[in-house]
């Protein structure tokens, strides 16, 4: 991915904020992509594991915001047992997704009322659980 | 050691079948469990950022509830075990948590109440080469794809069960009930979990190729440990599931059957597949109880047929070998390499 820097990317606080909500350091990353290599969902996102570390390791946060790579990571933790440096990626998944929930108005990424009945009449309460504490605030 | 068992939120309800046969298990494996009295749901997903203490409070509860009790805590769910055991690595990870957390439930909770879950109980207190002399009804003829899923090994810190990419405990609790288990190469993958909530189409995709990989080696049924699991596998997995090429079961319902309990007590109830025919089929011709009627199941090749003749003695042998070498092999690779 093509990426235009400027001064003011930079920003001390993005890379703080991240690592007080992931208590990952982003910096060990050497970007071999086992994580991405694991990752079951890493076909589907519009960026794999490693390119969300490198992306926030210049600090591309507007950028980060958009993606939906977060959204489908399921927190299997097969990027977690693989990494050699012994980075939890799917710590930095869920720090970018409360990122982006907590200064929202409307955080609700799933809406109660748009599951489909069928599923809902099914559906074991812990994924609704799981679910729901992914997807709001 | 008393054992309490934990049984969550969705075991009394959407998992009745995996709750029924765990404690049909239980029963005729002479495990005593006492259901808690009062429990808290556990949180389902163990929350990953790191300022939010509070989160960890609806796991600590549970077992600070079982620590003024006094004994360890027992779960089926995977979800619970993985979120029960991570939250209590946390809390004893960080000093100043456990005041804070100590302070708002009221409790001395001292980080010391163990998390167990069935199969680690099969595995170590009941044994394999125990459980295989208590099959009374083995499972000839199945043949089954053990599937582990996400959370039940990882993150090995953390759970510390088996060695995370290479565990072995549900292929040796089948091979002792007599059933072949057939290796496939997504035992390990995520099935989507919650992810089929937005987004059902990549949870398809997942359980496909998890189920058709699992089909293309020659698998009828394929077993887990999680409610989630088991929903996914049956609710996406298309033509499969609808052709009954695949059942999915719980891992109890196949070993309270395999030790003979009355399929009233083993769940069965809420598949989607033609779970009762499949077993029909299976077990044609053989009561529990008694010795291995000749009679083989439907796809078994006849080769099989003379070692199934012999009444019980060749199970046993067969069961006990196999898992030795398993381990030899789950030994030889260091998990925290």
């Amino acid at each position: 991915m093509k990426l235009v820097l400027e001064r003011g990317d930079f920003t001390r606080t993005f890379h703080e904020r991240l690592k007080e909500l992931s208590g990952q350091d982003l910096f060990t990353c050497y970007q071999c992509g086992k994580c991405s290599a694991g990752c079951p969902s890493a076909a589907v996102m519009d960026a794999p594991p490693h390119a969300i570390v490198r992306l926030a390791w210049f600090g591309q946060e507007d950028d980060l915001m958009k993606l939906n790579s977060y959204w489908l990571c399921a927190a299997c933790l097969t990027c977690d047992l693989r990494c050699p440096k012994g980075i939890d990626i799917s710590r930095i998944m869920e720090a970018l997704r409360v990122m982006f929930l907590r200064p929202r108005e409307e955080p609700d990424m799933v809406p109660p009322e748009s599951l489909p009945k069928d599923m809902l009449s099914r559906i074991p309460q812990q994924a609704l659980v799981a679910g729901m504490r992914k997807y709001t605030k | 050691m008393r054992t309490f068992y934990y049984p969550g939120c969705t075991l009394p309800d959407k998992a009745r079948d995996f709750d029924t046969s765990a404690r049909t298990t239980c029963d005729l494996l002479g495990i005593e469990l006492e259901e808690m009295e009062r429990w808290v749901c556990c949180g389902s997903a163990f929350k990953l950022d790191r300022t939010n203490v509070m989160q960890h409070l609806a796991p600590i509860r549970n077992l600070a509830e079982v620590h003024k009790e006094g004994g360890r805590l027992m779960t089926l769910c995977v979800f619970c075990y993985n979120s029960l055991k991570r939250a209590n690595y946390a809390f004893n990870a960080a000093s100043d948590r456990q005041e804070i957390l100590n302070d708002f439930i009221e409790s001395d909770y001292d980080g010391k109440v163990q998390v167990v879950h069935l199969l680690e109980m099969l595995k170590d207190d009941v044994s394999f080469e125990a459980l295989a002399e208590q099959v009374k009804r083995p499972l000839t003829g199945l043949k089954v794809a053990v599937f582990y899923g996400c959370l039940l090994m990882r993150p090995f810190k953390e759970v510390g069960f088996e060695d995370p990419e290479n565990p072995s405990v549900l292929e040796r609790l089948f091979e002792a009930l007599g059933a072949e288990v057939v290796p496939y190469p997504h035992h390990l993958e995520c099935c989507g979990s919650y992810l089929s909530l937005k987004d059902p189409e990549h949870t398809t995709t997942c359980v496909t190729k998890i189920l058709g990989s699992a089909v293309a080696e020659g698998a009828n049924a394929i077993v887990t440990s999680c409610p989630m699991c088991n929903f996914n596998f049956e609710f996406f997995g298309g033509d499969l599931v609808s052709r009954n090429q695949i059942h999915t079961f719980y891992f109890t319902e196949l070993l309270a059957l395999a030790l003979g309990a009355d399929k009233e007590l083993c769940g069965l109830e809420q598949h989607e597949t033609d779970v009762d025919g499949f077993l029909q089929d299976l077990f044609a011709g053989r009561a529990a109880t008694e010795p291995v009627a000749p009679e083989p199941a439907t796809e078994e090749p006849p080769a099989e047929e003379p070692e199934a003749a012999a009444p019980e003695a060749p199970e046993r042998p067969a069961a006990k070998e196999v898992p030795a070498e398993k381990e030899g092999v789950a030994g030889e690779r260091d998990p925290s390499e």
